[in-house]
């Protein structure tokens, strides 16, 4: 009677809760990366290097507006940054998972899945932050980048970048089930986001692009978190750099916000949490 | 009324398991699973033993809920594993044949984290100490030996505290004393009451860990029951050899009488063997359809 009343008394205690463990899973994803030497410098290296690279190569002013080329850079490399911390890292990351063996024993436990996204995207933010700080830490003490005074500025910095983090790391975990393989993943993630990068104006000004590219940067949340990240850098005077003459922000909201439902639509749709040789 | 019969699923549901009828699953035109049936009760210890590409690691993922089955009715711990919960997994332990993951927590982290995912955990030091990792708890798993990290395995799949525990080929790669002291980890737990399903290559570890078996050939049970008795192993005739003659007979005690008077005493090279539990395995899985 008394192993039955154990079993029991073992057996209805209350499972923990969802966010806790999206909470744990995000410690531990964190933990987990900052100790994977490569990844760590896969991910913070190439936007700081660029931004010192490009940023000491092109010191010019644009006329009239008495911002630097290098001020641009910081903003793009910015959004960058965000999208490389949370987009490609976690497209290559769940690629290693699903083959690692890791998605299969968690599929094992009581776990609630929903508590392995939540610790991705946890993860991913405090890394992307991470690098925000870096390179506006770059831009400020070397490229005389002003931070924003005014709270309205502030307000949108966080919201551009708390879409901007989402939608990317929600199109990174999508992306995350086109790999074959583990090894594949780095090349298959890596590829069109470096080309997203040339195309939405991080490296290239939009002045210097034909019309039919920019219309397909403009689909992609990058060009867009880009343009709100220079809306807080580069003020007034640097909206007449915009090919609108505009930084357009109601439109920034409604792309990013829209890569963030789509991209939780098309997460729900694709994810696969078995690899394709567990068939 | 209710007739008293309707409750009869239920008591056999109390004391049941795994419970399989005609499971198949077709991957294209490979058939691997070809109507399949299992009982095994609660607290048992059982094996699965078939070839590479038999059936058994289909068989064993479909009981673990990962994958889907064509058609056959299943039960594990009275749940159909296509519809799992968080209750029904939190009763489960599943020690998966390789994984790679976690490479970059230690042994210590890794166990803390998966005991929070369950009600009722065990206490991690004292499963490290149960695996006998207790000097490697801080080390990273990925600077761990094969079959060190396999332990680590084990401690994942019972941190939980499970009432069912799977166990793929767990001592593959294992050096002869490592699987020696994983023999004694299964025994302790199954003396606890743990039910326990174990799919294996090694015969010995079958015959010295479970009471029941079963061989799975061409995705089919070909033979279940008491390892010394499959196959009618103890009932095959005995093979008595000497130096210069073999003799297969049902009473060796004799042949041995008549050839001791022949040789007058001391018969040279004698021997008498009934088949290895290998013996009877071997010929279930050659034998035609």
């Amino acid at each position: 009677m008394t192993t039955t009343a154990a079993e029991k008394a073992t057996h209805t205690a209350p499972l923990p809760s969802a966010l806790a463990l999206g909470l744990s899973r995000a410690a531990v994803e964190t933990r987990m990366f900052f100790r994977e030497k490569d990844a760590v410098i896969f991910t913070f290296s190439f936007p700081i290097i660029l931004l010192v690279l490009f940023g000491s190569i092109f010191s010019d002013q644009f006329k009239g507006t008495g911002i630097t080329v290098s001020q641009v850079y910081t903003a793009g490399l910015i959004g960058a940054g965000v999208m490389g911390a949370a987009f490609q890292n976690l497209g290559i990351g769940i690629a290693i998972d699903r083959e690692d063996g890791t998605l299969k024993r968690l599929a094992g436990t009581p776990m609630p899945r929903s508590a392995y996204f939540v610790g991705k995207m946890l993860s991913s933010l405090v890394i992307a932050l991470l690098e925000v700080l870096i390179l506006l830490a770059i831009g400020v003490f070397l490229y005389e980048l002003e931070l924003p005074t005014d709270v309205s500025a502030w307000v949108t910095l966080t919201w551009v970048l708390v879409l901007g983090m989402a939608g990317a790391a929600l199109l990174g975990i999508a992306a995350s089930s086109i790999p074959r393989s583990a090894k594949s993943a780095a090349a298959v993630i890596s590829m069109p986001f470096v080309v997203l990068q040339f195309i939405s104006g991080v490296y290239i000004p939009f002045t210097e692009l034909p019309p039919w590219l920019i219309n397909i940067s403009s689909v992609f949340p990058l060009k867009w978190m880009c343009q709100g990240l220079r809306s807080v850098f580069l003020g007034e005077e640097g909206a007449r750099l915009e090919l609108t003459g505009s930084y357009e922000l109601g439109r920034v909201a409604l792309v990013l916000g829209a890569w963030v439902i789509g991209g939780l639509v098309l997460c729900l749709m694709t994810f696969r949490w078995k690899g394709r040789r567990d068939g | 009324m209710v007739p008293q019969e309707a409750y009869r699923p239920d008591a056999g549901a109390m004391t049941t398991a795994i419970h399989v009828r005609g499971l198949t699953k077709r991957y294209g035109d490979v058939q691997a699973v070809g109507g399949l049936d299992l009982e095994i009760q609660k607290g048992e210890v059982f094996a699965i033993l078939g070839p590479n590409g038999a059936g058994k690691s289909t068989t064993v993922e479909i009981l673990e809920g990962y994958r889907k089955r064509d058609s056959g009715e299943v039960r594990v711990l009275g749940i159909d594993p296509q519809k799992p919960t968080r209750e029904w997994r939190a009763k489960l332990g599943i020690v998966l044949q390789t994984a790679n993951d976690a490479a970059e927590l230690t042994v210590r982290e890794t166990i803390r984290h998966f005991a929070a995912y369950y009600p009722m955990a065990r206490d991690p030091e004292e499963v490290i100490a149960k695996v006998g990792l207790t000097e490697k708890a801080d080390v990273r798993i990925r600077k761990l030996s094969g079959g060190q990290r396999r332990r680590v395995d084990v401690a994942l799949g019972v941190i939980g505290n499970p009432e069912l525990l799977f166990l793929d080929e767990p001592t593959t790669g294992f050096d002869p004393e490592a699987r020696r002291q994983f023999w004694d980890l299964i025994k302790g737990l199954a003396a606890e009451g743990t039910t326990i399903v174990l799919t294996t290559h090694y015969l010995d570890e079958a015959e010295a860990l479970a009471k029941r078996v079963a061989v799975i050939a061409r995705g089919r049970i070909v033979a279940a029951g008491d390892p010394a008795t499959l196959g009618g192993r103890a009932t095959a005739k005995a093979k008595v050899t000497w130096a210069d003659g073999l003799v297969e007979t049902d009473t060796p005690t004799r042949t041995v009488l008549e050839l001791s008077r022949r040789y007058d005493g001391e018969v040279p090279g004698l021997a008498i063997t009934r088949p290895t539990l290998e013996d009877i395995y071997l010929t279930l899985i050659e034998a035609p359809e």
